[in-house]
């Protein structure tokens, strides 16, 4: 998570002075933001910045640009900026994605247009500050599902054995980083928050097919409440949000079948 | 070039339309289609009942449907019904077929094809006698 604001009374500067000089070969593109203060907004916002990006730049440099060298107050988490923490999880340009994987490159208009790039935060969880929402009932969804291995009887003396070919029966949802891309970009989820959510019922996945594990039951039935894996609406906007590139719907999918055919 | 900060407040706040995936237009299309046929339903169960309570107020009641307007809608419920139906099908495969998910935007490029092609030969054989009553001045 980043640092909250260094010195919030002079919210027009960033914490690290001025703006360096444009580099060479960088376009100058606006950056829109959704923001909100809660100590100062009422209603959230929308903020532009005009700034200039390299086209290797990914939309999290921009956001740093503007941070550290125009508005300080900008909140946003990202923690190992390289696609593996599933902290920088936000609405770029109306999807899901991870501010650290999206390059400017992609993002350009064609020719001879002004770019701009609009950032908002992630639907469906309440939002604390700009980029910044709160996590928890996405985490609770998450907890609920018993995401861990659970077995019965004597432990084993030595490891759990399994084959490669039970590894592979649920290595797509082992992918799973938590960034909640795929959750909120679900349109039950806007509309029904005590939906499990698309990255529950991954992680759920994960451990109903895995050989080792004998909870599967007890998780079933979990997902088999009305809140569970039947509100899916099979939009796919979960599968294409996946910065992981799991296939999500299909495995909500094979949840929804284990619940109709494996017992 | 640097920190021109221009509040612009022009969208609502609300925040804009998530910019989804093909299958989520599917399916709104289909809440759409879905209710709309539901409406259908119930006036239609409601004017069909009149024929127990007196035959001659159901022939008045459905001679008034005969015009150009109803016609349309007509057109329109079979559209409705039709990528409903379609639709419908692609949304089991999605669900109960282990490949479905993997060939769901093939579905729906193939439920749209069939769509149209149904479509275009059925609302012009639709049409025809409201085109002939109108511009013809049949009987």
């Amino acid at each position: 998570m980043t640092a909250v604001a260094e010195n919030p009374t002079t919210s027009a500067s960033g914490s690290r002075g001025e703006l360096p000089p444009a580099p060479e070969g960088s376009i100058a593109v606006t950056v829109k933001l959704h923001r909100f203060n809660p100590e100062v907004d009422s209603e959230p916002r929308w903020e532009s910045f005009d700034i200039h990006a390299l086209p290797t730049d990914r939309v999290l440099n921009l956001l740093h640009t503007i941070k550290w060298y125009v508005d300080g107050t900008l909140t946003f988490r990202r923690s190992c900026a390289h696609g593996v923490c599933g902290s920088d999880a936000m609405r770029i340009n109306g999807v899901n994605r991870l501010a650290c994987k999206v390059l400017v490159k992609d993002l350009l208009a064609s020719k001879g247009k002004h770019t701009t790039i609009t950032i908002e935060p992630i639907k469906g969880l309440p939002v604390n500050k700009d980029l910044l929402v709160n996590m928890d009932p996405f985490l609770d969804a998450f907890k609920a599902v018993k995401p861990f291995l659970i077995t019965y009887g004597n432990e084993p003396t030595q490891e759990r054995i399994q084959s490669a070919a039970d590894r592979e029966r649920f290595d797509d949802t082992t992918k799973c980083i938590l960034c909640a891309c795929c959750t909120t970009s679900c349109p039950v989820f806007w509309t029904e928050g005590t939906y499990f959510g698309p990255a529950a019922i991954v992680n759920a996945h994960r451990f109903i097919f895995d050989s080792r594990d004998e909870g599967a039951e007890e998780r079933l039935d979990i997902l088999n409440d009305v809140d569970g894996v039947w509100r899916c609406r099979t939009t796919f906007n979960c599968t294409d949000a996946c910065p992981r590139g799991i296939q999500v719907t299909k495995a909500i999918q094979e949840v929804k079948r284990a619940l109709l055919f494996r017992r | 070039m640097a920190s021109s900060t221009t509040a612009a407040s022009a969208v609502a706040s609300g925040g804009k339309l998530y910019r989804g995936d093909l299958g989520m237009w599917s399916w709104v299309a289909h809440r759409i289609t879905g209710v709309a046929t539901f409406f259908f339903l119930f006036a239609h169960v409601l004017d069909t009942a009149l024929v127990r309570v007196s035959p001659n107020i159901y022939d008045e009641t459905i001679a008034t449907y005969k015009n150009p307007l109803v016609n349309l809608m007509e057109i329109g419920l079979v559209g409705a019904v039709l990528y409903h139906a379609l639709n419908g099908i692609r949304v089991m495969l999605v669900d109960f077929w282990s490949k479905g998910p993997k060939y769901q935007r093939v579905m729906l490029w193939a439920t749209l094809a069939i769509w149209f092609a149904v479509m275009v030969p059925g609302a012009y054989f639709m049409i025809l006698r409201t085109a002939k009553t109108l511009l013809g001045g049949g009987h």
